[in-house]
């Protein structure tokens, strides 16, 4: 079985994002770049499954900038037998990114499209539900636990209420919740092994205008500040002071 | 323009008014259970036994929506999996999490874990959304105008095979006037168990957690408040043992009162609570709740 791990290239989830003075953008104070962690959690699992004899082929993509090389790089560190950028430099949104990203499926023929649940810059949570509607697969969201059998997928998801188990005929996309697995710690010989690996640029043409866009970003307004009270019954008072006891 | 409301079950049909007013009428679709009062024009009743997996009835509810330039759903697990998929089927710009409706295109929405709020503009329609409540008002709906049945089919492709809700009794999370949460210090389940949600029950209040404690295993996943988790609005939120990393903190901003419980005093909870206590959570939440009694 083959699968396919679409990943994405956010700021560091630790650093401290703000606007700029305008507005018009977003300033993470030069921090570094990472593989969304879901993402990271979607490649682990996969590659799990690979040295489990489950799947046989994991293939990584990214869509955007050239940068997006260094995430699949890592990706390959962790095991994944290939990559590929499709590569953009045009702003994109989560349907754009379901669209293009279902014509490199629709082409690659996984059985299984493993991948984040969301990512932690733009917290939209909408791609994996995106592309599986548009390739019309079913989806299991949210996995805490997959098991990939030969003739289906059965995954236990998160749920509001506690979790599910869902059983999936093949092709099916799955996206990963953080109890999935720990992502392993990538050591040296693997990151030398992923330079050997193979990892192919495609331009694209075009990509689908995006359906929304940021008119501008705001800080989140700070809580006035607070105070620290000296023993449980100042705090005990202070609370009931509020009213909202 | 015209607004759809999905909702999946009767307790979602309160929090729908205050978000639908920004829009003028609505209408609302119900997934399950009976209608009851959601301020609708027109109320469409699927009468499901329960909500089938989204791949299931995906089509059969974004044939619905297509009738609509604007679909929304209050924001919980259940409305993305569902929703984005809608969106997907119908090929929809999609806006999650709004907190704030500027004009029927623009739209407020946190992003970056709550660190900042994006003024996000749909550049065509349909439009699907998720929503928060909190961010609006709690206008206590009246009567629909109509209610019909509709039916919304389910094709049987995904089987769900077993569910496991927690049982307890405990109020709903998101929903809830009162939360207390703990963090990794809660060292195990039955400690976690017994000092928080012993607390809790005192006062009839929901129990969260931090994303430390529940994958050390210390408390269930959907006790998890936060960027990944639930967001929380209650009147009062007790953090005990809970550091305040930007990844928690994005789910409690709305919190009226948020009250910090730590041995540590430089930890960055104490920066954002309103009231912060140095202290062992386990003599200071006994000792509070003696004092709050
Ligand atoms: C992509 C991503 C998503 C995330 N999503 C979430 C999310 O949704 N929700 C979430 O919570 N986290 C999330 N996190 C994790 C987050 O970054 C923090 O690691 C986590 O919130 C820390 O949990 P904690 O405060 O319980 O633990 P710690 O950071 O270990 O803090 C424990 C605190 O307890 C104090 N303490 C210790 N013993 C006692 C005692 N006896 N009495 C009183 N105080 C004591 C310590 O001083 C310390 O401040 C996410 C992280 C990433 C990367
Ligand atoms: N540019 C991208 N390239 C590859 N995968 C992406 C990209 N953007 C989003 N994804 C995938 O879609 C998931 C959900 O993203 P989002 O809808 O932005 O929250 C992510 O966890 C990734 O797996």
């Amino acid at each position: 079985m083959k699968a396919i791990v679409p990943i994405k290239r956010v700021v560091d989830p630790y650093a401290k994002v703000k606007p700029t003075a305008d507005g018009a953008g977003l300033d993470s104070g030069g921090a570094k770049f990472e593989i969304n962690p879901f993402d990271e959690i979607a490649v682990e699992e996969a590659v799990r499954q690979k040295e489990a004899g489950r799947f046989t082929e994991v293939v990584v993509v990214s869509v955007g900038k050239g940068e997006c090389e260094e995430q699949l790089r890592k990706a390959l560190a962790i095991g994944a037998d290939r990559a590929v950028l499709l590569e953009t430099q045009e702003p994109l949104d989560s349907p754009a990114v379901a669209k293009v990203l279902s014509e490199f499926v629709a082409a690659e023929a996984p059985h299984v499209v493993l991948m984040g649940k969301q990512a932690t810059d733009d917290d939209n949570n909408q791609a994996g539900q995106m592309l599986a509607a548009i390739l019309d697969w079913p989806q299991a969201t949210f996995a805490a636990k997959t098991d990939f059998a030969a003739d289906k997928a059965t995954v236990v998801r998160e749920t509001d209420s506690g979790e599910e188990t869902l059983e999936l005929p093949y092709p099916c996309l799955v996206t990963t919740d953080l109890r999935l697995n720990e992502p392993r710690y990538i050591a040296l010989p693997g990151i030398i092994k992923a330079r050997s690996k193979p990892l192919e640029k495609r331009p694209l043409a075009s990509v689908p205008a995006p359906k929304s866009s940021v008119v501008s970003f705001a800080p989140a307004p700070a809580r006035p500040p607070g105070r620290k009270v000296g023993s449980v019954a100042e705090l005990a008072q202070a609370i009931k002071d509020r009213g909202v006891f | 323009m015209s607004l759809l409301v999905i909702c999946f079950d009767p307790s979602e049909l309160s929090q729908v008014a205050g978000f639908g007013a920004s829009f003028g009428t609505y209408d609302v679709l119900l997934l399950t259970g009976e209608a009851g009062n959601a301020g609708a024009s027109k109320i469409h009743v699927a009468n499901l036994v329960e909500v089938p997996p989204a791949d299931n009835i995906g089509k059969s509810v974004a044939s619905v929506a297509a009738n609509y330039t604007h679909v929304a759903a209050v924001s919980s697990m259940r409305a993305k999996d569902l929703m984005a998929r809608v969106a997907g089927i119908n090929q929809s710009a999609m806006i999650t999490d709004v907190v704030k409706v500027f004009s029927e295109t623009e739209f407020e929405r946190p992003m970056v874990a709550g660190s900042v709020l994006a003024r996000v503009k749909a550049e065509s329609t349909p439009i699907v959304m998720t929503f928060r409540p909190a961010g609006f008002d709690k206008t206590v709906p009246g009567p629909n105008g109509s209610v019909e049945s509709i039916s919304i089919s389910d094709t049987g492709r995904v089987k769900r095979v077993s569910t496991s809700a927690r049982q307890g009794g405990r109020p709903d999370l998101s929903q809830a006037k009162f939360v207390v949460s703990g963090g990794r210090p809660l060292k195990d389940a039955a400690t976690f168990e017994q000092v928080i949600g012993g607390f809790a029950d005192k006062f009839g209040a929901a129990v969260g957690a931090t994303r430390a404690a529940v994958d050390s295993g210390i408390a269930p996943n959907d006790l998890q408040v936060g960027q990944t988790g639930k967001v929380v609005a209650p009147d009062l939120y007790i953090a005990a043992g809970i550091s305040g990393s930007t990844q928690h903190m994005a789910g409690i901003k709305d919190s009226k009162l948020i009250v910090a419980i730590n041995k540590d005093g430089d930890a960055p909870i104490f920066d954002q609570a309103d009231l912060g206590i140095v202290g062992d959570l386990y003599e200071v939440l006994p000792e509070l709740e003696k004092a709050l009694s």
